[in-house]
């Protein structure tokens, strides 16, 4: 592949797609909440789900768990921790494998009732279609990879990555060059994977940021909300635009104020 | 003590016809939306029978409502908190909307359209999900009304727990009851317990419990929680919705729709002052027959000054606390101890309570035989079992029920001696631990029911409680469905999931 393509596609792109990820979410979680929702499917068919979801799910996560913590963690701590190349590949290929084959066989099944099944075909919009054919191409780009790794068992491809990584999160210009003599089919795997985050803050995919661990350390169960617990003289308005009347900030803020006479009881 | 007010119904079955203009009037007003066509935030079910959505009261399928551990504490029945994340991918408790059922309309453009054939146009049905045909429509939100069905299907209703009932498929046997149901507003709310999000919160003004539709991440781990399946997940929007208690309209001091335009005057809405200290240990209580009285417990008196004194402390306005003292929700709950809350087994402390219903003797000979003093029946021989109607609404103890029944009838005897045979007579109030006042009083709220004495709704201060200055240009009340909150172009995807329309499917359901 060219230098400029390779330049676009692995020092460019990246840059692109996790800004309009972060700065994509941020706008709007803040502007559209109530498009903010994981749009689950399960109430208008229950079939095909129940084993589908868990699988997909679960095995993305174990993916996205390993791809962070494999591509992003630097070299060094590896070597430090005494972890050796070949190891960490194969620990890697086996563990990735199964979670690869589980989200595979559940995202079979989601795509299939998605498309398929006239009651969630009906009520799919486009972006949740393309969704989850994306993913189900990423996936088979991810398990088709290790064909091509089991001939690097020594671990020397996933240096390549790491460092390539690694060079992006560090904004390293030559972070491009590490990866320029890989496998095509890593290189797919790598600009689709970044054309998932690119297009996270538009799809359902949102929802990912909304996990709610923060349930498990919720106090007790209730949560009375009462307006009247307001500290008055805390809210300071501010001058909008010109010749607009003072306004107390933007929709997040207007949230938390509503929120704010919320306790647990 | 924490005194904290909250708006409360009760409905006497006793007066209920079984009309549906509740639900019709409450559908027309918050649900006729897409997403939400098979959605009744009132519905009314005829009872015996499996009810809406199928088998709602069953719940060791659906593990709504909380259940109380050895050690004395609740959880929801659908398990801890990390119990209810573990089942966030696919819920397996959660209804398919065939449980409810698959909305529909039928082509009646067709009936107009049609040229002429050799047999007769027929609108034929088309589900509102998908747009297509439906070959037969096999349930709906009221299959079941008038006794609708075999008695073999409906009997697998839950509260003939005890009771014998296969005699209760003959025909001269047989009876029948009306059960409107909403959203019970809890004290104790099982789907907020359940919600991962965050999103349901009982307001501490009047009590009403709502879903904040911004922060909702539709989880639907609510619907599952809910053990009165009264929260509904609409599946346009992605979010759950559920009965507001028409709040835009409790605000300014007027009945729901559903009560407003009750035509047999069974509704009542009032005040209901209660100690949310006291909340969690009532619905801890061990012995679920002790639930109906451990809630009883957790109302105070409002005319008592020291709980005045409190309720002002927490900045409880003495309209409202005026307004409690008229409440005639206190009264049939707490003075007369004619209303129940539904199912007080699930531990959530409804708030919805329930007057139970008379019913006609069950035979001439048997009440010629049993028959009281001053033509009052034995309330055991009322043709609806005292056992079915204690399921229902005391987990199960029948005397509280016949005590409320025999108070009833007290009335009905007290009011013939007075009004047709021109007699006061003290003892038949007596009789009952009642005065001849309170049984005066009973009759004017209950049988006269004036519009007056059903609804004694304060208005919500809202100057005391909130900037007004802030929420100017506010839009106040809406879904947003027509916009998503969003203009025309929608950068973020989060447009409505539409069905194609056809000009069939813009009738109403």
């Amino acid at each position: 592949m060219n230098d400029f393509i390779n330049q676009l596609a692995f020092g460019w792109y990246p840059y692109l797609a996790v800004t309009v990820l972060v700065v994509g979410s941020i706008l709007r979680f803040d502007a559209n909440q109530y498009s903010w929702r994981s749009q689950s499917s399960q109430f208008l068919r229950r079939k095909q789900m129940m084993i589908g979801s868990n699988l997909f799910h679960m095995g993305i996560l174990v993916l996205l768990a390993g791809h962070f913590v494999g591509l992003l963690t630097p070299i060094n701590v590896f070597d430090a921790l005494g972890i050796g190349h070949g190891f960490k590949q194969t620990a890697a290929l086996v563990v990735g494998g199964i979670a690869g084959v589980a989200a595979f066989v559940g995202c079979s099944l989601l795509l299939h009732r998605r498309l398929f099944d006239s009651r969630i075909r009906r009520s799919s919009s486009f972006g949740d279609i393309l969704v989850l054919v994306l993913i189900w191409l990423q996936l088979v780009l991810g398990i088709l990879t290790t064909w091509w790794t089991i001939e690097h068992l020594d671990g020397s491809e996933m240096v390549r990555f790491m460092n390539w990584a690694n060079g992006i999160l560090t904004l390293d210009p030559g972070a491009p060059a590490a990866i320029a003599e890989v496998a095509l089919v890593y290189k797919l795997h790598i600009i689709l994977g970044l054309t998932l985050f690119l297009i996270t803050p538009f799809t359902r995919l949102v929802h990912i940021w909304s996990a709610p661990i923060w349930f498990l350390i919720r106090p007790g169960y209730q949560i009375v909300r009462g307006r009247r617990a307001r500290r008055k003289g805390e809210m300071s308005p501010t001058r909008g635009p010109a010749g607009g009347a003072p306004s107390y900030g933007g929709d997040t803020v207007m949230r938390q104020y509503v929120e704010e006479g919320q306790a647990g009881a | 003590m924490k005194v904290r007010a909250q708006i409360a119904m009760v409905l006497n079955l006793d007066k209920c016809i079984g009309c549906h203009t509740c639900s019709i009037t409450c559908k027309n007003v918050w649900t006729n939306r897409e997403g939400v066509e098979y959605a009744w935030f009132n519905n009314v079910e005829t009872k015996p029978g499996i009810g809406y959505p199928k088998d709602w009261e069953n719940q060791e399928r659906w593990k709504g409502g909380w259940v109380r551990k050895k050690n004395g504490k609740i959880v929801p029945r659908q398990g801890s908190k990390w119990r209810i994340l573990s089942k966030i991918f696919a819920n397996p408790h959660l209804p398919e909307i065939d449980d409810f059922y698959e909305p529909y309309t039928f082509e009646y453009e067709w009936l107009q359209s049609a040229p002429e054939l050799q047999a007769q146009p027929t609108a034929r049905p088309r589900s509102l999900v998908t747009g297509e045909l439906l070959n037969k429509i096999e349930w709906s939100g009221n299959w079941e009304d008038m006794l609708g069905g075999e008695f073999s299907k409906r009997s697998a209703d839950y509260n003939f727990d005890g009771v014998q009932k296969e005699i209760y498929g003959q025909f001269e046997k047989t009876f029948m009851m009306y059960l409107p149901r909403l959203c019970e507003h809890c004290l104790n709310p099982a789907c907020l317990a359940s919600c991962p999000s965050g999103a349901i919160y009982k307001r501490a003004e009047d009590g009403i419990v709502l879903i904040d539709q911004e922060k909702c991440r539709g989880w639907r781990m609510c619907v599952s929680g809910c053990p009165y399946k009264k929260i509904y997940y609409n599946w346009s929007t992605g979010k759950s919705e559920k009965c507001i208690f028409c709040y835009p309209r409790i605000e300014t001091g007027q009945p729901t729709v559903c009560s407003e335009t009750c035509v047999g005057r069974i509704r009542y809405l009032g005040v209901v002052l209660y100690d949310a200290d006291r909340v969690e240990a009532a619905a801890s209580v061990e012995d679920p027959k002790d639930l109906y009285p451990a809630q009883l417990g957790v109302f105070l008196d409002p005319n008592d000054i020291a709980v005045q004194e409190a309720a002002r402390a927490e900045g409880i306005p003495d309209q409202w606390l005026e307004a409690a003292i008229r409440s005639p929700v206190y009264k049939m709950a707490v003075e007369w101890k004619i209303a129940f809350p539904l199912h007080p087994e699930y531990r959530t402390l409804p708030m919805v309570w329930y007057v139970p219903p008379l019913s006609p003797i069950q035979s001439a000979a048997e009440a010629g035989k049993i028959s009281a003093q001053d033509g009052m029946p034995d309330v055991r021989s009322l043709r609806i079992p005292l056992r079915y109607l204690a399921n229902l609404l005391t987990a199960g103890d029948e005397e509280p029920i016949a005590y409320a029944l025999e108070r009833m009838l007290a009335m009905r005897s007290y009011m013939r001696a007075k009004s047709v045979e021109g007699r006061i007579d003290e003892s038949i109030p007596e009789r009952v631990g009642l005065t001849r006042n309170t049984i005066e009083e009973m009759y004017r709220i209950m049988a006269l029911a004036a519009y007056e004495d059903r609804y004694v709704i304060p208005t919500a201060r809202r100057e005391l409680e909130e900037d007004a200055y802030v929420l100017r240009g506010s839009s106040g009340f809406g879904f947003r469905e027509n916009t998503l909150g969003s203009n025309k172009v929608n950068l973020f995807g989060g447009g409505a999931k539409k069905t194609p329309r056809k000009p069939y499917m813009d009738i109403p359901t």
